[in-house]
């Protein structure tokens, strides 16, 4: 737990100095906040204080920023050598893959923390719905773990870090719109197989304030997966 | 520390890059690992550490197999990996802080080991800076000083002076041997003199396998076979000294290098010297010598000898 924490802390301690950090706090502040407040879907026009709207457009941000936190993780490690010089330290491949994990989630948590003044704003104006808006930022916290597995998995693929983007993203459109769109289109088992596997739909039931255990499972799967499989793909250098 | 090698293979592809190679390396003893580009010295660097894994055969560090999972056995070795890979854009100190934590020194002493890193590797004076500013040099100063950090039995170091200055590399030089006289070192380089600074056994390998193992010397002995002398002789024609020598019971032939110097090259029969029959010719014959020099097969000749082809 140790060595988990020691490289969490490096992670975390590189994004800010190496501005990224800022750039990423900055970039989802300015997006969530602009569609939340300024502009369309507008939180006023609700008529309800909730942070629904919020909640929504920030699954949305964290869809794009999460794979930019990842992509570099493991990809550029391998590009300049530090993978072999890390993993000839007395640290295991499963140690690495969660405290690279642990560093990315902690950096979302201080972007999801920061926009705790939208919720004071709002319990201003209403009477917020408190359980609600701690199970929407549970919501949003599990997709990030969700995001964050496929987006380690998909830097620990490659040496380039565009690459390992768009694969995270790529992977990531598949749950977060094309099975959500498949499910509309398939009637039956297939349909509902595809509704199982849409990441909105969990989303949606868990931010509403509404939790179940299969969602739970549900983000907790894909973490798992996401994260083995980083590590499956870290071991392979063993075999070939 | 010990380690011990047996049957190491490892393939890629279709091509051996390590072919059953098996050797030891002792406590308080310094391995000079050479051979060309792409010989297997990486691979077999790599495995020792732990980066890649073990095809066939099993490597053996202070008794216990590198495959059993209890072993634990990468916090006894210290790695500095070719090309001196580093995080660019962290400060040296955070850098040596987080490499002492990983490799499980107590809280207490990390401060102590970093001060201590810093001095022996010369790093005071840029020690603020962040590891993507410093020079080639210094970057390696930093590598070195990461893999001693934690006080490992065992260093394994690929190519350690590559981009020092002429009085770094004596200063890390004598850092290897004084390190070697209680540790397990193995180092790999191409630069040969170093292999004679700082080695107290040179193992040489070529399409992953070992050609030569042994001291310097005995490597030197075992190229060379028959002595070479480098003679000298005035006050006669080089024909009537050529015959002379030649006449002589220990020598085995005779070349006549310079004419006009009177330079030969003796070459002796196996396991003579003809150093003293020479000597007593040119008494003799009241000629002067003016060189009598021992020929040395250069470090560089066995290297060459051992690996083309």
């Amino acid at each position: 737990m140790h060595t988990i924490w020691t490289i969490a802390k490096r992670e975390l301690a590189t994004f800010f100095d190496s501005l990224i950090a800022y750039i990423i706090l900055v970039l989802f502040l300015g997006f969530s906040g602009f569609f939340t407040w300024l502009y369309g879907n507008d939180i006023f026009l609700v008529g309800q204080a909730n942070l629904r709207v919020f909640f929504n457009i920030a699954s949305w941000s964290l869809f794009f920023f999460i794979p930019a936190i990842t992509m570099k993780m493991l990809a550029e490690e391998r590009k300049t050598g530090t993978l072999e010089l890390l993993l000839t330290k007395s640290v295991s491949d499963r140690q690495v893959i969660l405290g690279k994990f642990l560093g990315s989630i902690l950096l979302v948590c201080i972007a999801l923390a920061a926009t705790l003044p939208y919720v004071i704003t709002v319990s201003n104006i209403g009477n917020l719905d408190n359980g609600g808006t701690i199970c929407g930022y549970l919501g949003l916290l599990l997709l990030s773990t969700a995001y964050t597995a496929i987006g380690i998995f998909a830097s620990s693929i490659t040496t380039n870090q565009i690459v390992a983007f768009m694969t995270a993203l790529f992977i990531g459109l598949f749950f977060h719109i094309i099975f959500g769109v498949l499910a509309h289109n398939f009637t039956g088992s297939l349909g509902q197989f595809f509704d199982t596997l849409d990441l909105q739909s969990h989303f949606e039931s868990i931010s509403r304030g509404v939790l179940d255990s299969k969602d739970l499972v549900y983000f907790l799967s894909i973490t798992l997966l996401g994260l083995y499989l980083g590590e499956w793909s870290l071991s392979k250098r063993h075999i070939s | 520390m010990d380690i011990q090698i047996e049957k190491l293979t490892k393939t890629y592809g279709p091509q051996k890059a390590v072919n059953d190679i098996s050797f030891d390396v002792k406590t308080g003893e310094v391995l000079g690992f050479l051979g060309p580009n792409g010989a297997g010295k990486s691979t077999t660097m790599k495995m020792i550490t732990g980066y890649i894994g073990i095809e066939k055969g099993d490597i053996r560090i202070g008794g216990k197999s590198v495959t059993d999972p209890e072993s634990n056995f990468k916090r006894h070795i210290g790695y500095l990996p070719e090309n001196n890979p580093l995080y660019l854009d962290m400060p040296i100190i955070d850098y040596l802080e987080f490499c002492a934590a990983l490799q499980g020194v107590e809280k207490a002493k990390i401060k102590g080991r970093i001060r201590e890193m810093i001095g022996l590797c010369g790093l005071n004076r840029e020690k603020h800076k962040k590891i993507g500013e410093l020079s080639k040099g210094y970057r390696q100063r930093v590598g070195l000083a990461q893999a001693m950090i934690h006080d490992p039995e065992i260093l394994i170091l690929d190519e350690p002076t590559t981009g020092l200055d002429p009085n770094q590399i004596i200063e890390i030089r004598k850092l290897i041997r004084d390190l070697g006289k209680e540790k397990t070192v193995i180092l790999s380089t191409h630069i040969l003199p170093e292999v004679e600074a700082t080695c107290d056994r040179i193992l040489i390998i070529n399409r992953g396998n070992i050609v030569a193992n042994g001291t310097p010397e005995t490597l030197r002995k075992q190229a060379q076979g028959n002595e070479v002398l480098k003679v000298r002789i005035e006050d006669a024609e080089a024909e009537t000294i050529a015959k002379a020598l030649n006449a002589l019971n220990t020598v085995k032939d005779v070349d006549l290098v310079q004419r006009e110097e009177n330079l030969f090259e003796v070459q002796s029969v196996a396991q003579q010297s003809s150093k003293r029959n020479i000597f007593k010719l040119c008494v003799d014959k009241k000629w002067v010598l003016t060189e009598l020099t021992p020929l040395e097969t250069k470090l560089e000749d066995i290297f060459r000898n051992l690996t083309v082809n």
